[in-house]
């Protein structure tokens, strides 16, 4: 009975998950199907810069919700693992073609290889698909391969200390891909470009005109796999055991949990899903360098965790979207100086005020969401609530 | 059963147990009674691998289990129930039940019966979250869980603590079902009255050392126990 239930849920959700993958297609290609169609859907609106950044975003909160929300392990390591997942993304699929212009500081490049290239070029289907594709899941493996290394001292420390720790690891690691030394593989401080990037999945015809955009569908399918395989995982007895140990570490290894083993796993799968988005954010971004994989970045994505809810994977989605879209989006007008008639100027608007109001946003949510938008619930349990009291 | 070889546990510099010895036969129910601080806790947190002992030997069914990880030790057969509870609060009944049967791969089924023909009260909760429920309640819970292990031992500390006598009253009531149903049981308490009346043998703890030993009913009339514990 409880199982036909939850059978139930889970054919709801796929339905909804396909449905909007289904609606970001539509949206993408709506001024090409129906010509009268308002400007927000033009290829070049800042709709789908912000959709194309929630995804890769939304994948990274998510990851770091694994962490933080699920286990119970303050790390500020996110924005090190991303960097690692872009950087093994471009070094792997910078075409052959390009290396020597990439790399023209180095003279050429020390990987004798490119993926898409392994599988008939970037150009070809098979190329493009197969390519990109083990070069994101080889980006989570470097991530999660350096998460393992640093967990074996880094994960007996607590709270505070373990986010000091992984804050100084994902620092050195910004330092040290930007070394000369190490020209030959990550070209120095210089970036690293022409690898197959969203728009290369737009579909065109012989004369190079695009017939179907899929440069949004693509992060938002890679994004929707990793999150439901990160749900399915806090779903398991794995998930369980995590959030066990997030709410009474003695308890847990009193029922025969082993403490270490379980971090370490949270931590190598967190950093897994970090460096798929980093590879997702280096093809959002065009490029790949050392300079936007800062601190600050850790932040923005903590931010987003925070105020979606710590401990609720949809939250994390819905505040993402939401962040990144006030970020880039809604608010740019009060970034511009408006005149009127009359000749004054409307008080306030200027360069920068977009980030006053930014932050007393997000101060006034915290004031009066302590525990994010969504707490630890899940969207499908707002749902269930109103139902069960209906049914009463 | 269980065997205990002069075990020394030590927290820094400070010897908390000074070389005890005793043993937990198949099927009853042992207690240690003792003052605050006189080394209970420990004892137990020894024996599920919690702390590792200063010296000593520990010894299930003749195999040595010292200094073995608590995971291994919880897959051996002997369990916990904390003190104090800790249930897993934001985690539903059903899913802190689950966690006591972590390291079991196979069907759960009959155990949840089982533990929820102990405490229907349980079933009747189970998708309430686990901090949502009373302190008798919570205790019960934290008696299922670990009873979820299928433990050879179970060990519990304090259980009555916090609760009203009535609860406590119940608690021990079910203590006494489940070593009759072939549990054997580590008991310790402060409550030395309830615990000398529910067990098979006692032992009392002083300052680290055993001082006494003999079945309940025999402390229970022990002028020295009466004047120390029972008041």
């Amino acid at each position: 009975m409880i199982q036909k239930k939850s059978k139930k849920g889970t054919f709801i959700a796929m339905a909804c998950i396909l449905a909007f993958l289904a609606l970001i297609v539509l949206m993408e290609n709506l001024t090409a199907l129906v010509p009268g169609a308002p400007a927000v859907f033009k290829p070049t609106s800042q709709l789908f810069v912000v959709l194309k950044k929630t995804a890769v975003y939304g994948l990274a909160a998510v990851s770091m919700n694994l962490l933080t929300g699920f286990t119970g392990l303050f790390s500020l390591g996110t924005a090190g693992f991303m960097l690692l997942g872009a950087y093994t993304y471009a070094i792997l699929t910078v075409p052959m073609a390009s290396k020597d212009q990439v790399y023209y500081l180095f003279g050429g490049s020390a990987v004798k290889f490119s993926l898409p290239d392994l599988f008939g070029g970037a150009e070809t289907l098979p190329g493009l698909v197969l390519g990109v594709l083990i070069a994101i899941i080889l980006a989570g493996c470097v991530a999660a391969a350096f998460a393992w290394l640093i967990g074996l001292p880094v994960l007996r420390l607590k709270s505070d200390y373990l986010a000091i720790a992984t804050l100084g690891f994902a620092e050195i690691i910004r330092a040290v891909f930007q070394w000369q030394k190490l020209g030959p593989i990550t070209n120095g401080a210089n970036m690293l470009k022409n690898f197959p990037i969203f728009s290369s999945f737009n579909i065109k015809d012989a004369g190079g005109k695009v017939i179907l955009r899929l440069s949004t569908f693509v992060p938002f399918l890679v994004a929707t796999i990793c999150i439901v395989l990160i749900v399915l995982l806090i779903n398991s007895s794995y998930g369980r055991a995590f959030k066990s140990i997030r709410e009474d570490e003695i308890a847990a290894e009193a029922m025969g949990i082993n403490l270490f083993k379980h971090k370490q796993l949270s931590f190598c799968i967190s950093s897994f899903f970090s460096g798929v988005a980093g590879a997702l954010f280096a093809m959002y971004a065009t490029n790949a360098q050392a300079k936007p994989f800062t601190s600050a970045m850790t932040y923005e994505i903590l931010l987003i965790v925070v105020i979606g809810g710590i401990g609720s994977v949809t939250g994390s989605c819905i505040a993402t979207f939401l962040y990144v879209a006030c970020s880039e989006w809604w608010l740019r007008f009060l970034d511009n100086e408006i005149i009127l008639d009359s000749g004054a100027k409307v008080p306030f608007l200027r360069a920068g005020f977009r980030m006053v109001v930014f932050s007393v946003i997000i101060m006034v949510v915290v004031l009066f969401f302590r525990r994010g938008i969504m707490g630890t619930k899940e969207l499908p349990d707002l749902f269930k609530r109103k139902r069960k009291e209906g049914a009463k | 059963m269980l065997r205990i070889d002069n075990l020394k546990v030590s927290y820094g510099g400070i010897e908390a147990v000074k070389g005890i010895d005793f043993d937990v036969p198949q099927g009853e129910i042992v207690t240690l009674i003792g003052a605050n601080g006189a080394g209970k806790s420990t004892t137990l947190r020894a024996i599920a691998g919690l702390v590792k002992p200063a010296s000593g030997r520990i010894h299930l069914q003749g195999e040595d289990i010292t200094g073995l990880s608590p995971d291994h030790i919880v897959s051996k057969g002997i369990t916990l129930v904390p003190e104090g509870r800790r249930v897993f609060p934001d985690l539903t009944v059903l899913e802190n039940l689950k966690i006591g049967a972590y390291l079991r791969a196979d069907d759960l089924e009959d155990d949840l019966k089982w533990v929820y023909d102990l405490f229907p009260r349980l079933k009747e909760r189970s998708w309430q979250a686990a901090g949502t429920l009373s302190g008798g309640e919570q205790q019960m819970l934290a008696v299922g869980r670990a009873l979820m292990s299928r433990p050879k031992i179970m060990m519990m500390d304090e259980p009555s603590l916090g609760l009203a006598p009535l609860v406590v009253k119940g608690i021990f009531d079910i203590i006494k079902e489940i070593n009759r149903q072939g549990v054997t049981i580590l008991l310790i308490e402060q409550n030395a009255n309830m615990a000398l009346h529910t067990a098979n043998t006692a032992y009392v703890l002083e300052t680290g050392r055993l001082t006494l030993s003999g079945t309940g009913d025999e402390l229970l009339h022990n002028e020295a126990v009466k004047k120390a514990y029972l008041g």
